[in-house]
């Protein structure tokens, strides 16, 4: 195990990490506060990254693809929360249902309109190429995700610990009923959070396409590891999603490496050890 | 009380839909139905000669057959990872018969497709939908080998002909073969990597590290590979495998540097191929070794997702698109034309089986009810020229063609394709080897790359 | 109303499946076979969430354990059928009382991911373990017992053991230990202040739960003849919890009907359209939105409904003849009145 190798590791678990940050932490955040388990975040992602293909492919605007892809998947999410989730507030089982029939909804479209063939989005010009560190030849556009990655953890602190929608989301998340008794309008707060969340799951779509691919199927395969991140991390934490993705990220790029036969058991023996000793995760609240 | 209601309710309901169902009892003759009760148990040439009308089914094939449709059940992923491709296979399929009038032999032709989603399960129950309800003639196609077997599990007890040309596991024509399934302008995993193997030894290497998807495709695959690699001289120093639909290939791609080897060997489909060439550029490897390609790692279907990162990568297969030769070319340009895609190995190689199955229907006057006698008569064909190149059969069912030898290029329009470096004329499943012994060892398989063997 | 109603209108149903290979051709016998095994399924989740209150989104892995055991046990080692059939079941409860250990520390929504992951477990166990699972290309060529080869005879195998498994399963219902386990889905505090032990009822609902989807299992392993990974993926789970719902949750034949509805209509609606699975995603959501109790809940909830109209009409009809209606058409309730 050279220093080579474990330095290659690293950046590309932390790279893998950073794209399942930007996944769970929407998950999270929506989860947190509306206590919706939703499971067409996956389909989010996959819908991100497809608009941001078509957008780059159309204009050659790497910023515009992902403004559209963020924006366009928020829309979505907003739509669906207002005319769909709302009729169902409050109720576990229906809800997360209803996500999981929106799943197959958004998934089986994407390969109606925009076909079945493996897509990548080509990074712009000026993230093309690699960069020597150290022992390590990196592609540029890698740490670039990582670091749009960080920017956005610590924009979403701020706005959590910060602000006051930020206060008023944890108030929500420990007391609804107080909030809106407090005279705010709390169904409004739930539809920000929700645009928000679902933007958080465009932008991974965008960042993954590039990094990996974009095929009828990977919206289930990443959003069976985002819910490792957020079982493991704790649903609801921004601290959580943080570590757990983290985690996750490293794990499964070290498991990869060193035990390939087993790579799916490295990520879910952690998880099934969490759920049997700390269901709630490392910084959940019950 | 309550539960009495919910009895009710689910009574009428279900009554109304069992009469609904009931009505597809009406048409298709119930009466060969009844007295068989189990078309699955019946012997071979009864369940998919019961033709809906009484047609002459034991006729000598020189009789004129029937005017009713010839029922094709055709068999493709049209969901899942693999989508893109299956659409290939049933666009190029239909486009065979429609440029001839939907007929052979003077009896329409009927086509229907069915989604196996890529999996073996749904595989599975189209084909006994297409048999068993839309009583099919024959079925062709499958993509994904678990497919392939377990629909031939299934054949094998009907006797229902399967032709197989897309699929590619090495044993559907060796160990595992079956009279009515046959490998119609198909390919082996191993047989396009056999050629290559031996060719990588002679340019010099001899070193070879191998990366593939851990499975019976890719087993195959790396094997055929390994086994002529070592035969001429080369050394395996390591076998890679990572799971299917793996998103991130730098934990693999780095094991490499642990073995600094003189070229590198992949095996890829899908996502895994487009990920895959995009990582090996991203991470700097195509600056440090030589890599060689299976055929679907730069099939077009995976082309057409990859960039600039492809040009210049080679690999062998047994259809190259950028082949200069008029049928290849004529396919190409229809293909083109009417689905404004570059066409796959996967197009190629069912509109060859269409082309193969006209030839025999037209063989045996139209008289496939005679499973038998179809089957014959497709083992007897061959072709001097098609898109894929010459093909014929050899007596396992497997096929013998040219492989070559190609290099991604950008053509003048700007999309990529495979160009021909070098042919291999007359390649089998069995490259050089004698079948019998070839066939006394065990099959490829993450244990057995036939390194030591022969 | 007279039970012979109810016992009579069960005769019918019965009536109407064994009726079933006569009138179909053999595509539709194995159909009519899916359906009641998908059904036992989804009844066994109903178990367990309709009556429980615990919906598990895993429960395809209880099914795919019974079912890779037969699979294996009959190819591999060629154990006899109805030993391979029996070990299925009991390897089922083995796991499940793991998996149910774990998961009944939980409720409500973390209960669902709890199973939800347990699920992925043996899936990805059925995708890696290629030793003894075959990995993606499964378990093939899995035999039936000589007396049963048919498709058709094989249909009255598995209707005569749905049958004989959801009387079973009615009796645990409605005895005592299956109205404390309504009872602790109704109100939990409730139940646990009135001395019982909780964790005990749910843990053993798991298991009964458990053991009516491994018998599924086993039914499927010999149905299918063929086991792989697509058993036991999570959208065999979601279906079932789809059929549940569809019908009606925690009615009892409800998932019965919801698997009617899904298999039939998948297989009939993919003659005419790849789109099955936005039609199913579709349905999922109307379902949800529109008809929260199932097709059975929200019809009998009618039912209920209407009865109660008419028993309030009846009433006031009474009472005014007993002059028992006040100024304001009120009824004063008396002793001789009971509402």
């Amino acid at each position: 195990m050279s220093p080579t190798f474990i330095s290659m590791q690293v950046l590309n678990g932390i790279t893998f990490a950073s794209l399942l940050f930007l996944l769970a932490s929407g998950f999270t955040f929506i989860f947190g506060l509306m206590r919706i388990m939703n499971l067409a975040h996956g389909g989010f992602y996959l819908l991100g990254g497809y608009i941001g293909i078509t957008v780059l492919v159309a204009t050659g605007n790497f910023w515009l693809a992902i403004l559209s892809a963020a924006l366009g998947v928020a829309i979505f999410g907003v739509l669906i929360e207002r005319f769909l989730l709302r009729f169902v507030r409050g109720k576990v089982l229906p809800e997360v249902l209803l996500t999981v029939g929106l799943s197959f909804i958004i998934a089986d479209g994407c390969l109606a309109i925009f076909g079945g063939n493996p897509r990548t989005l080509p990074p712009p010009k000026f993230l093309a190429g690699t960069v020597e560190i150290g022992p390590v030849t990196y592609p540029w556009f890698r740490l670039f995700v990582v670091l749009m990655a960080v920017l956005i953890a610590i924009a979403l602190w701020l706005l959590q610990e910060r602000t006051r929608l930020g206060a008023i989301v944890r108030a929500g998340v420990d007391d609804a009923e107080m909030v809106a008794a407090l005279g705010i309008n709390i169904k409004q707060i739930f539809t920000m959070v929700f645009f928000l969340g679902a933007a958080l799951a465009g932008l991974s779509g965008v960042a993954g396409s590039a990094v990996l691919a974009l095929y009828p199927g990977v919206d289930a395969e990443i959003l069976t590891y985002g819910l490792v991140v957020v079982i493991i991390g704790g649903l609801g934490s921004l601290p959580g999603a943080i570590v757990g993705s983290l985690f996750v990220g490293l794990v499964d790029t070290f498991g990869k490496a060193l035990f390939p036969e087993i790579s799916y058991f490295t990520v879910f023996a952690p998880m099934a050890i969490m759920l049997a000793v700390r269901p709630r995760g490392l910084f959940g609240r019950e | 009380m309550k539960q009495k209601l919910q009895i009710v309710v689910a009574v009428l309901v279900l009554v109304a839909l069992l009469a609904g169902c009931a009505q597809p009892a009406a048409t298709p003759a119930p009466a060969t139905q009844a007295p068989t009760q189990a078309p699955t148990q019946a012997p071979a040439t009864q369940a998919p000669t019961q033709a809906p009308t009484q047609a002459p089914t034991q006729a000598p094939t020189q009789a004129p057959a029937s005017k009713e449709p010839i029922k094709i059940g055709v068999l493709a992923p049209q969901t899942g990872n693999t989508a893109a491709s299956g659409q290939d296979m049933i666009n190029a399929f239909q486009m065979y018969w429609e440029e001839h009038g939907m007929q052979s032999a003077g009896r329409p032709i009927e086509l229907y497709v069915e989604d196996t989603a890529g999996n073996p399960d749904t595989g599975l129950t189209k084909a006994r939908l297409l048999v068993e309800q839309r009583k099919v003639h024959f079925l062709v196609g499958g993509l994904v080998a678990s497919v392939g077997l377990a629909i031939a599990e299934y054949v094998a007890d009907t006797g229902t002909p399967y032709f197989i040309p897309v699929i590619a596991a090495d044993d559907l024509t060796q160990r595992r073969r079956l009279p009515n399934v046959v490998r119609i302008a198909g390919w082996s995993s191993s047989s396009t990597n056999h050629p290559f193997g031996e060719w990588a030894a002679k340019q010099g290497y001899k070193t070879v590290v191998t990366i593939a998807e851990d499975y019976a495709f890719g087993h195959e695959s790396v094997g055929g590979f390994v086994n002529t690699f070592t035969d001429n001289g080369g050394k395996l120093l390591a076998a890679i495998w990572h799971p299917l639909g793996t998103m991130d290939f730098s934990p693999f791609l780095a094991q490499i540097d642990n073995y600094k080897p003189d070229v590198v060997f992949t095996e890829q489909t899908g996502g895994d191929a487009v990920r895959f060439v995009k990582a090996w550029r991203d991470l700097g490897y195509d600056k440090k070794y030589p890599l060689l390609g299976n055929q679907t790692l730069l099939d077009q279907s995976n082309l057409r997702g990859m960039g600039d990162e492809a040009i210049g990568l080679m690999s062998t297969g047994h259809f190259a698109e950028g082949r200069d030769s008029p049928e290849t070319k004529a396919f190409v340009e229809a293909f083109e034309k009417r689905y404004g895609l570059i066409p796959s190995y996967y197009a190629a190689d069912m509109y060859t089986a269409a082309r193969w199955l006209d030839a025999a229907i037209q063989k045996i006057n139209g008289n496939v009810e005679d499973s038998e006698a179809l089957l014959k008569a497709v083992r007897e064909i061959s072709f001097e020229d098609t898109p894929m190149g010459p093909v014929k059969l050899d007596e396992y069912g497997g096929t013998i063609f040219n492989v070559y030898l190609r290099k991604v290029e950008k053509r003048a329009d700007g999309k990529l394709w495979n160009v021909v470096v070098e042919t291999w004329p007359n390649i089998s499943q069995f490259y050089k080897y004698n079948p019998e012994e070839f066939l006394k060892q065990p099959v490829y398989s993450r244990d057995y790359l036939g390194e030591n063997w022969p | 109303m007279a039970s012979w109603w109810k016992y009579g209108v069960i005769v019918l149903l019965l009536i109407a499946a064994a009726l079933v290979p006569q009138g179909l051709p053999t595509f539709w016998i194995s159909i009519a076979t899916e359906v009641l095994i998908y059904g036992l399924l989804a009844m066994s989740v109903n178990f367990l969430g309709g009556y429980g209150g615990l919906v598990s989104l895993g429960h395809a892995g209880l099914f795919g354990i019974s079912a890779y055991t037969v699979g294996y046990l009959v190819t591999r080692m060629g154990v006899n059928h109805y030993v391979a059939f029996l070990a299925g079941v009991l390897l089922t409860l083995a796991v499940g009382a793991i998996f149910g250990g774990v998961a009944i520390r939980a409720t409500g929504i973390y209960f669902l991911m709890i199973t939800y992951a347990e699920g992925m477990v043996v899936w990805g166990l059925a995708y890696r373990w290629a030793k003894v699972t075959g990995a993606e290309n499964g378990i093939r060529g899995i035999t039936r017992p000589e007396l049963f080869t048919k498709g058709w005879q094989y249909y009255y195998v598995v209707l005569v053991i749905f049958v004989l498994t959801i009387y079973l399963m009615w009796r645990v219902l409605n005895s005592s230990f299956g109205l404390t386990l309504r009872g602790i889905r109704e109100c939990e505090p409730r139940m646990a202040a009135l001395g019982y032990n909780v964790q005990v009822h749910k843990f053993l609902g798991y298991m009964w739960s458990a053991f009516f989807a491994g018998i599924a299992g086993g039914l499927y392993a010999y149905y299918n003849r063929f086991v792989s990974p697509s058993t036991v993926q999570l959208s065999v789970s979601s279906e079932s919890v789809l059929m549940m719902v569809l019908g009606g949750v925690g009615t009892f034949f409800g998932p019965l009907l919801g698997s009617l509805i899904i298999i039939v209509g998948r297989n009939m609606i993919s003659l005419y359209t790849a789109r099955w699975p936005i039609i199913m995603g579709t349905i999922f959501v109307l379902t949800v939105l529109l008809a929260p109790k199932g097709i059975i809940g929200t019809l009998s909830a009618w039912w209920e409904q209407r009865k109660k109209v008419s028993a309030g009409v009846v009433e006031i009809v009474e009472a005014s003849a007993r002059k028992e209606v006040g100024a304001e058409g009120e009824v004063r309730v008396g002793t001789e009145s009971q509402s």
